[in-house]
């Protein structure tokens, strides 16, 4: 044997024992990676896309400005209500990614993450007899409370002088769910003010143009108070919405892909199943068909799955079902380029070669189709990975990643694994008909 | 020695009466476009006990979703399409269906797309072929630089992928009126995919063809093709045997979610056989001989 390939050999052993110890046992730590990372369809979570009404923003800023200021608003309202490992990113000029991998209560986290939350202190109008005017309905009419800053300037009253600390409280005795909130310097001010004023008179409290509840101001109140009238979840998504301060511009969903956690586990199962199933089809017929060739495709096949896997975790790759459904199908064009060369290798023996001769023939002569009809799905791979991109499929995204790394990683185990195998094997077993030609 | 060369005309017949019915499909037709095309909302719901697809219906519409299309899946779940909906409607139709069902529900996966995102998706798929495409012919054509007239083989090559892409799409469309096959984003991931491994066949025969004129296996271009496809014929049938064995593993045994992804993969491989081996050699010849077949000069 050629010293270089005694060097690809121990090259081959050293990077499989390597890719063996890192994927064996898959949910073992290896530098800080345990088991496979799944994407969304398969652990079940959110995805959301958001688009911002960027015409509606103060005129004095930025898009750049109000998009950084909205997104880590989302970034604190996501962290506050406990979602492990959300993706909160920017997408073109006035979109918002958020993934919420794992979280079960997406309905309500859409609704805390959505929602401007924009609080407003309204007082009534007095009439003549200093009762609140009413509309023709009978509804009292409300108008922005205002008063004078520290600065001298008149200004409303809302949510933007709030401290970032509400918290949701039970009242005592009804043990009903309120949320305390504190004023800062400024806040403290006005609500004073405001509450001077509107003694024995009903204070409307509004969230995004919505009327909460109007208690009657009992007290003037300097620096806290509370917001009754809301059940136990609107009270802790508003104390999470007061914190991280209102979004400066109303949000839309435009795009949004939810999948229950229970039918990625099932997923999973019947791809591994569906996988393994295919692997073992895919063994049998190169066995059948090529004999001892089939064998080692075999084995570059196993090499081929571990080193596979072990980029899976590493990178680490997240896995779709259409990403896995990706490896699979994968595994069957691994073997295309073990197909190519053992049919040339099969010409040349017929030729009359010998067998360490016809391996070296066979593989030179089948790299260029395998090259040319690797390089299309490349093509294909890195269109469909833009396209993917452009509009956040991460289905499409990961079958298209996966396909490509499969692809790629295929090339390399045919054209170093296989044929080294087969070199070593035509050394030690010499039966012409295990190579397929007759003896 | 079997003769496919000769018989092009009949290879191109066979083509053209596959092809033909699916164009028909989809001018009159069209496809039944997927939510991520057309907008809106696409969700599986799963019930505690067994219920009557009839009866979905007949709750769906009281909630003011008559024109809900629902499918039944091999797992007795329900596919339920409809307009966009948001997260108030979205409660609205669970309780209403746990209420009037008598049955719990579950929202198995949740699919909503907006107008204006199905408008960009489209556009977007429309690019992508179009670049996928394009790079391929030029690919082709460099891979075959060496030939003398190497656009003719590219394009040979291109017509087989638009035939095996034509015989996809048209299956497609008549399966979309007839069984309800949506085109979405998949169906073009698995169609650019059919298309990048499809031409590996086609690159394996022409390479042989290049290399038979090199060794100057016959003097006759005709008959240097039918050596060649008959020579690789086993190749190119093994090579995507492999690929439709691990393809029906996972339609058969997978998850529903891609099932319609993996057919479309399936049939596209199948039908990329027939054209590797019966169209894109025969064309090479079309373009030297035309319809005309004559017996091969020695």
């Amino acid at each position: 044997m050629k010293t270089s390939n005694i060097w690809l050999l121990i090259f081959i052993l050293i990077l499989f024992c390597l890719c063996l110890w890192l994927v064996v046992p898959l949910e073992g730590d290896r530098f800080g990676r345990q088991g496979l990372t799944l994407g969304l369809d398969l652990k079940g979570g959110a995805y959301l896309v958001y688009e911002a009404d960027v015409s509606k923003r103060d005129p004095s800023q930025t898009v750049d400005q109000v998009m950084q200021s909205v997104l880590s608003k989302i970034e604190r309202r996501v962290n506050a209500f406990g979602v492990k490992e959300p993706i909160i990113q920017r997408q073109g000029e006035n979109r918002i990614l958020v993934q919420l991998p794992g979280e079960k209560n997406i309905d309500e986290a859409k609704k805390l993450i959505g929602k401007v939350a924009l609080l407003v202190f309204k007082e009534t109008i007095p009439d003549a007899s200093g009762q609140p005017t009413r509309d023709e309905k009978g509804e009292i009419i409300w108008q922005n409370a205002t008063a004078v800053g520290t600065d001298g300037k008149t200004k409303e009253l809302t949510g933007q002088y709030l401290k970032p600390n509400a918290k949701v409280v039970l009242k005592s005795g009804t043990n009903e769910p309120e949320v305390a909130f504190e004023w800062n310097d400024e806040g403290a001010v006005l609500f004073e003010q405001i509450t001077k004023r509107n003694l024995d008179k009903p204070l409307g409290i509004f969230l995004d143009n919505e009327l909460v509840s109007a208690p009657t101001v009992r007290a003037v109140i300097k620096n806290s108070g509370v917001i009754t009238g809301v059940d136990m979840k609107e009270a802790q998504a508003l104390a999470i919405q007061l914190n991280s301060g209102s979004l400066d511009v109303p949000l839309k969903i435009i795009l949004e892909q939810t999948v229950d956690a229970t039918l990625g586990a099932d997923s999973i199962k019947r791809s591994i199943v569906a996988g393994a199933i295919g692997l073992i089809l895919v063994i049998l017929f190169m066995v059948l068909y090529y004999r001892m060739s089939g064998v080692i495709a075999t084995l570059a096949l196993l090499i081929y799955g571990v080193i596979l896997t072990a980029i899976f975790k590493m990178v680490p790759v997240t896995l779709t079902l259409a990403g896995i459904a990706a490896g699979v199908v994968s595994v069957g064009m691994a073997v295309d380029a073990n197909i190519l060369i053992f049919e040339r290798m099969k010409e040349e023996l017929r030729a009359g070669r010998t067998l360490g001769a016809a391996v070296e023939a066979g593989f030179k002569r089948a790299w260029l189709a395998i090259r040319d009809s690797n390089v299309t799905t490349f093509i294909a791979c890195i269109v469909l990975f833009w396209f993917g991109d452009t509009f956040g499929a991460f289905v499409v995204k990961g079958f298209a990643l996966t396909l490509f790394i499969g692809v790629s990683l295929s090339m390399f185990t045919a054209i170093t694994v296989s044929r080294l195998l087969l070199t070593i094997s035509v050394l030690i077993i010499k039966n012409r008909w295990l190579y397929g030609v007759k003896a | 020695m079997i003769d496919i060369v000769n018989k092009r005309n009949w290879f191109f017949l066979i083509s053209l009466l596959l092809i033909v019915p699916g164009i028909l499909s989809m001018i009159i037709f069209g496809f039944k476009l997927g939510i991520d095309f057309s907008s809106g909302t696409l969700m599986t719901l799963h019930f505690n006990r067994a219920v009557e697809q009839s009866d979905l219906r007949q709750q769906m519409s009281q909630l003011g979703y008559g024109d809900a299309s629902i499918q039944k899946t091999s797992q007795g779940d329900f596919l339920v399409r409809t307009r966009e909906i948001d997260a108030e409607q979205k409660q609205k139709i669970i309780d209403g269906l746990k209420s009037g069902l008598n049955a719990e529900v579950t929202i198995l996966d949740f699919s909503s797309v907006s107008p204006m995102v199905a408008g960009e998706v489209a556009r977007n798929a429309v690019i992508a072929v179009a670049f996928a495409s394009v790079f391929m012919i030029l690919y082709i054509a460099f891979a075959f630089r060496h030939m003398p007239n190497p656009f003719k083989w590219g394009f040979s090559a291109v017509i087989a992928l638009l035939h095996d892409a034509l015989i996809v799409l048209g299956i497609f469309s008549i399966l979309g009126w007839m069984a309800g096959f949506q085109v979405d984003s998949m169906f073009i991931t698995a169609m650019l995919t059919i298309v990048g491994y499809s031409i590996n066949n086609t690159c394996v025969i022409y390479d042989r063809i290049r290399e038979n004129v090199r060794k100057g296996v016959s003097k006759d271009f005709a008959l240097t093709v039918n050596v060649s496809i008959l020579e690789t014929m086993a190749r190119c049938i093994n090579t995507s045997l492999t690929v439709i064995l691990v393809c029906l593993a996972i339609y058969l045994f997978g998850g529903v979610t891609i099932q319609q992804f993996i057919l479309a993969l399936l049939v596209g491989v199948i039908v990329g056989i027939y054209d590797s081996i019966f169209v894109a050699g025969p064309l090479l010849v079309l373009w030297e001989r035309g319809l005309k077949t004559s017996k091969y000069a020695a």
